[in-house]
């Protein structure tokens, strides 16, 4: 048995949710390779190979891969996949879009967004918007799987002293071009890897009303979501909404303003440590699942709540 | 050009599920079904394709069971000219579904298929992916626009950074995000000329596609549950709860 892990790469550097994925695959208990394929490989080659627990970082480097288009990444990872019972990747958005390519490309089933190992070939899974927990077992001689990152610790990222080595690409299929990209900057923590967040729902009423939702996330050192209805709205961009079909967060606080609490919505953030729900309708969904409940219009418990914080 | 939409019949999304008490499944009697919300999406972009003078014809396909001739004819009353039902009572997990689609695709000869980013039961997002994958073709996931050039098709993106654009060369693979459109009611006339229209019935045995399952569910169990905890006053005792009861602020 051996496991490849693919390493996720954000702007040229390792995105931290592949530590996440290593200690998924620490649980199979076969050596771990990693693969990093970016534009240029150096940064995130280090940083795979001082991951505690790796054996080998494996780099393919060249245009074809600096925005990770699923055809040209899905080949190399095939290309690679002689030798491997596993092929792991945290469940971001590059990951979802390239592993079933490669399933497909393998003939064979991919298990998506586990939860936990119960086994060499067995694993937890959520479906129904996670009000269900299937355990599955596949049958297929390789195992490509998706991993949730919330589900399971980060590897460490130092201590580790892989061997880096390069591989041939399979280079660009001309099936697919970058054309541009439109992406959030911002200074807080990214959203899934917080430990607080703090997000605003159709309640906010509009985007102008965000700043409420902003400072006091900046107040506490966390990240801003968000629910479907207020992105949909136009309120807020899309990477930060939260759910089903959004993001998944486990933060150790989780503060919900604004939000009735659809069950798409609990299905991203449900598992987070401790839940706050502000909500002027105590009938609220919501507050089913929160630790701290507070009734209240939120224009006048937000900037309370920023001046208590700061106090 | 011609359009393929897939169309899957789920468990709706307003309902709130249940395990079933010998943890083989969750319990689907008794509840109502609708097409998956993404594939609506999928449908709707296609009949606005289609409005525009971009398409000429829209297959709508389902594979499942005889139920699902009633998601064929929403995709029908919604603007699909034609539909087919790859009819099976057996579980057909996303690789089958793919190969499926891939055996229609080579009979139809679509240049664009249309699919929903995940289906809200098996919350697998992975079917639109492989069937790129097995024809070849390029692939556009999570789409919140398209915009059909000459021979290639533009496609924004909803990544985890915010949205990107790639242009891909057709024929091609795209699937819908949430914010791609908002599907349109069926209005009653169109209800009623959607019965007309043509269904055509297939087996996954005639289409030469093995739909063994690849992963066997050996247990279907409740998630951890989570209690409602307390209700305070006032922000001040939330934010001393926060400090000194949860200590995480
Ligand atoms: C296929 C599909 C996928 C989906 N995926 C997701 C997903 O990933 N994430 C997600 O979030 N949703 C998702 N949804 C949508 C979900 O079903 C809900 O529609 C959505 O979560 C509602 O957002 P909301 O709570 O902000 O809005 P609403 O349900 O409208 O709730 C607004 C709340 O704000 C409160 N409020 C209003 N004014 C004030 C005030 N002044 N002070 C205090 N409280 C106030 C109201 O009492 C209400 O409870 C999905 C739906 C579908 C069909
Ligand atoms: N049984 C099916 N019949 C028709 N389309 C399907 C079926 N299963 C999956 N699909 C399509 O594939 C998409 C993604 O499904 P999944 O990969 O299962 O999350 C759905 O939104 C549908 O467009």
């Amino acid at each position: 048995m051996r496991t490849l892990v693919i390493a996720d790469i954000e702007g040229g550097a390792l995105k931290p949710a592949t530590l996440n994925a290593v200690s998924a695959a620490g649980k199979i208990g076969a050596p771990i390779d990693v693969l990093v394929a970016a534009g240029s490989v150096q940064a995130p080659a280090q940083a795979s190979a001082a991951i505690a627990g790796v054996d080998t970082v494996l780099t393919a480097e060249g245009p074809a891969y600096e925005h990770a288009l699923a055809e040209p990444l899905a080949a190399l990872i095939v290309a690679q996949a002689g030798g491997y019972t596993h092929i792991l990747a945290p469940a971001t958005a590059t990951a979802k879009n390239v592993l079933p390519r490669v399933a497909a490309l393998l003939d064979v089933a991919q298990v998506s967004d586990i939860l936990s190992v119960e086994g060499a070939d067995t694993f937890t899974r959520p479906i129904y918007a996670g009000n269900a927990i299937a355990t599955v077992r596949s049958a297929d001689p390789v195992k490509v799987v998706t991993v949730r990152t919330t589900a399971f610790e980060a590897a460490a990222a130092s201590g580790g002293a892989a061997a880096i080595r390069p591989v041939d690409g399979a280079g660009d299929s001309g099936l697919s071009r970058f054309v541009s990209a439109q992406l959030a900057k911002s200074e807080r923590p990214e959203l899934t890897a917080a430990r607080v967040v703090v997000s605003g729902g159709r309640g906010m009423g509009s985007g102008d009303n965000f700043p409420l939702v902003e400072r006091v996330a900046d107040a506490l050192g966390g990240a801003v979501g968000a629910s479907r209805a207020a992105v949909d709205a136009g309120f807020v961009p899309n990477d930060l909404q939260v759910g089903q079909t959004g993001k998944i967060v486990a933060p150790e606080l989780y503060v919900a303003v604004g939000i009735s609490g659809a069950i798409q919505h609990l299905a991203g953030m449900k598992d987070s440590k401790v839940i706050v729900a502000i909500n002027k309708d105590e009938e609220a969904p919501i507050f089913q699942v929160a630790d701290y409940g507070l009734v209240a219009d939120l224009f006048k418990a937000l900037p309370e709540l920023e001046q208590a914080l700061g106090a | 050009m011609k359009l393929l939409c897939a169309v899957k019949r789920v468990v709706d999304y307003n309902v709130k599920v249940r395990v079933k008490s010998d943890t083989s499944g969750v319990e689907t009697a008794n509840v109502k079904f609708s097409m998956n919300p993404f594939d609506e999406i999928a449908v709707e972009e296609a009949v606005r394709l289609k409005e525009a003078g971009k398409a000429s014809e829209i297959v709508a396909v389902s594979i499942g069971p005889a139920a699902c001739q009633e998601t064929l004819r929403t995709a029908l009353a919604m603007g699909a000219d034609r539909a087919i039902l790859v009819q099976t009572d057996a579980e057909v997990q996303p690789l089958a579904v793919a190969k499926i689609l891939k055996a229609l695709v080579e009979k139809e000869q679509p240049r664009l298929v249309l699919l929903g980013k995940q289906a809200i039961d098996d919350d697998s997002n992975q079917t639109g992916q492989m069937l790129a994958a097995l024809l070849g073709w390029p692939q556009g996931t999570f789409a919140s626009k398209v915009a059909p050039g000459e021979g290639t098709l533009t496609v924004t993106r909803e990544i985890d950074g915010g949205l990107e654009t790639l242009e891909l060369t057709l024929p091609a693979v795209v699937t819908t995000d949430l914010r791609l459109n908002e599907p349109r009611y069926a209005s009653l006339p169109n209800i009623m000329k959607a019965k007309k229209k043509p269904l055509d019935t297939v087996t996954p045995d005639a289409l030469g596609v093995d739909v063994a399952p690849r992963l066997t569910t050996l247990k279907v169990v409740e998630p951890p549950s989570r209690t409602a905890g307390v209700k305070v006053p006032d922000v001040a005792t939330l934010v001393n709860r926060l400090k000194n009861e949860a200590k995480v602020i």
